[in-house]
């Protein structure tokens, strides 16, 4: 049974939906992602997970319980990191911590925790004090400082440096390896591609897609991107267009330069085709499409 | 070692975590300790250091101007707190999102409400206490003759005026609305509680209306139980049903979001 059930949720604001009959499941000790383009519906979808909206209709379910009506014990298995939330200014890194260990019956460690997040060299610094990043990983502490079965990421690494950012996946990863479910809203493609076993994509509030990093990519067209400058103008693209599994073949005006969509096959019938024709391919690149290519595919299409 | 123990063990307990904190970052805050714990006293010493307002006055009924300004300063103390720096910093809160950032914990955004609401009526009960001692030490007047009466009508008076920063906190969707409508309400308050005239000095009629406000009740009773008298059931009952109706009025409308 998943961990996380969301089912046909719907809510609007004065009349207007943004979240338009949502629905998954989480397993336990998964990651699963929410992509979308900004205003999608994404905050909303999983602050109703936290228990922050309330539903105009539809269920959602952590553990089997009502996150509004069961508020209290859902706080107890859930961490949550919100898009926008900010601490007292005064408060240092610290107090911060120990404040929200209080919270907890039974904490983490926020020594270890500060350790892997790079806070511990911040930990007298005042929170009006901090850089954006640094703000970005006490939140992600404090997320993380009850021992939550489940976390709620919203935004997890937006504002921190590269660094920061493959630190924090590590440390996602290692949360997951103990048994946690991570309900995760990125904007990084990298990121989802990276850590989540499934990606559900919003757009306009109804989810377009729900599929593993993988599936998403191989399942928009011409996944496979070559292109190159040949040595001599080709005559006729049309040979290249017809070559197996072609999806689409574009000249580039200015250099010349010839970009093929396609898949593994049309990569060795390009090198094959320019090799009779005794053509050289020069600054020859076979990359696979990322989903970042998917999610454009996907979302722009109504757009 | 037991030290640290016990250190840690009182850290879990949540409320309290969140009291201390709220205690730490209010003496961070060097104007709000300024206006609560030190302005009141300073505003008694100055009138104190005019030798007249030190002497007897038959028109007061014996006692010297001195004496009508303890209550006062004792009733601006709550009102600093309560008006001027409690609505600003929970409606901040608010505003931050660190209401809603609590409420996604154990621990439900109201203990910080709590927290402040405790702080700031021990931090005026604290100034009031000084006004009282610097009254006695430095311009010889009398401690208050009906202490436990003196003491009801303190606790009343406070838990009336945090009862209207509350109320004011929930009216005001930002934190400028709340210093905006809050220096309306301190203003107003100061007046009632006689900053400008003291209360037992106003005429007839204009008395009998203060009389009726949260705290020109209260300045009547700190005044009575001051001259060594069971403060009057009429003017604490006024404060209660103040506390009542601004405590009822600020938790139907309070907004935490
Ligand atoms: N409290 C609110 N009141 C009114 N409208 C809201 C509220 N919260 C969100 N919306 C609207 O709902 C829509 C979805 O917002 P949401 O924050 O869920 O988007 P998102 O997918 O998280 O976007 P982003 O990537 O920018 O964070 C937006 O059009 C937003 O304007
Ligand atoms: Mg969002």
């Amino acid at each position: 049974m998943p961990i996380i059930e969301v089912n046909a949720l719907r809510k609007s604001y004065g009349g207007r939906l943004v979240v338009d009959e949502v629905g998954f499941g989480v397993e336990e000790g998964e990651i699963f992602g929410i992509l979308g383009p900004n205003g999608a519906g994404k905050t909303t979808t999983v602050e109703c997970v936290e228990g922050l909206r309330v539903p105009d209709s539809g269920t959602v379910r952590v553990a089997g319980l009502d996150p509004v009506a069961d508020r209290h014990r859902v706080t107890r298995l859930l961490g949550a990191q919100l898009q926008e939330s900010e601490l007292q200014p005064k408060l240092t890194v610290r107090e911060a911590l120990e404040l929200y260990s209080a919270f907890y019956p039974e904490p983490a460690d926020w020594r270890r925790l500060a350790e892997r997040l790079g806070l511990d060299t911040h930990l007298t610094r005042r929170f009006a004090k901090l850089s954006g990043g640094q703000k970005q990983r006490l939140s992600i502490a404090l997320a993380l400082i009850g021992n939550p079965r489940v976390v709620v990421l919203d935004e997890l690494t937006t504002g921190l440096d590269p660094r920061a950012r493959r630190d924090t996946w590590r440390l996602i990863e290692e949360v997951r390896a103990s048994g946690v479910t991570v309900l995760l809203v990125t904007h990084f493609m990298e990121e989802a591609q990276r850590l989540c076993d499934r990606v559900a994509v919003i757009d306009k509030g109804r989810v377009v897609a729900l599929d593993t990093p993988a599936g998403l990519i191989g399942r928009s067209s011409g996944s496979t991107v070559i292109s190159f400058t040949p040595s001599e103008p080709l005559q006729d693209t049309g040979a290249l267009a017809r070559l197996p599994g072609a999806v689409s073949v574009s000249v580039d005006e200015r250099d010349g330069r010839v970009t093929v969509h396609g898949d593994d096959d049309t990569a060795d019938a390009v090198i094959s085709l320019l090799a009779a024709r005794r053509v050289t391919a020069r600054h020859l690149r076979v990359l696979e499409t990322t989903l970042d290519d998917a999610f454009l595919d996907l979302t722009e299409q109504d757009a | 070692m037991t030290a640290t123990l016990s250190a840690t063990g009182q850290a879990r307990r949540p409320a309290a975590a969140v009291l201390r904190t709220e205690i730490r970052l209010f003496l961070r805050e060097p104007g709000a300790l300024f206006w609560v714990m030190v302005f009141p006293t300073v505003l008694l010493t100055v009138l104190g250091l005019i030798p007249s307002f030190r002497e007897d006055q038959e028109d007061l009924g014996g006692r010297s101007v001195i004496d009508l300004y303890v209550p006062v300063a004792v009733l601006l103390a709550m009102i600093m707190a309560g008006l001027q720096a409690m609505p600003p910093v929970l409606t901040a809160y608010r505003e931050r999102g660190i209401l809603r950032r609590m409420s996604t914990t154990p621990v439900r955004p109201s203990a910080l409400l709590t927290a402040q609401i405790v702080l700031h009526g021990a931090a005026s009960l604290c100034s009031a206490a000084l006004v009282l001692a610097v009254g006695r030490g430095a311009f010889g007047v009398r401690l208050p003759g009906q202490i436990p009466g003196y003491a009801l009508s303190l606790v009343l008076a406070v838990a009336c005026v945090l009862a209207l920063g509350a109320t004011v906190c929930a009216l005001s969707r930002t934190s400028r609305i709340a210093t905006a409508v809050g220096s309306v309400a301190y203003l107003v308050m100061m007046f009632t509680a006689g900053v400008w005239v003291p209360v037992q000095t106003m005429p007839g009629l204009l008395r009998r209306i203060v009389e009726c406000t949260p705290l020109g009740a209260a300045s009547q009773a700190l005044d009575q139980a001051a001259r060594g008298d069971w403060p009057g059931w009429s003017h604490l009952a006024v404060v209660v049903v103040w506390t009542a109706v601004l405590g009822a009025a600020s938790t139907r409308l309070f907004r935490w979001e």
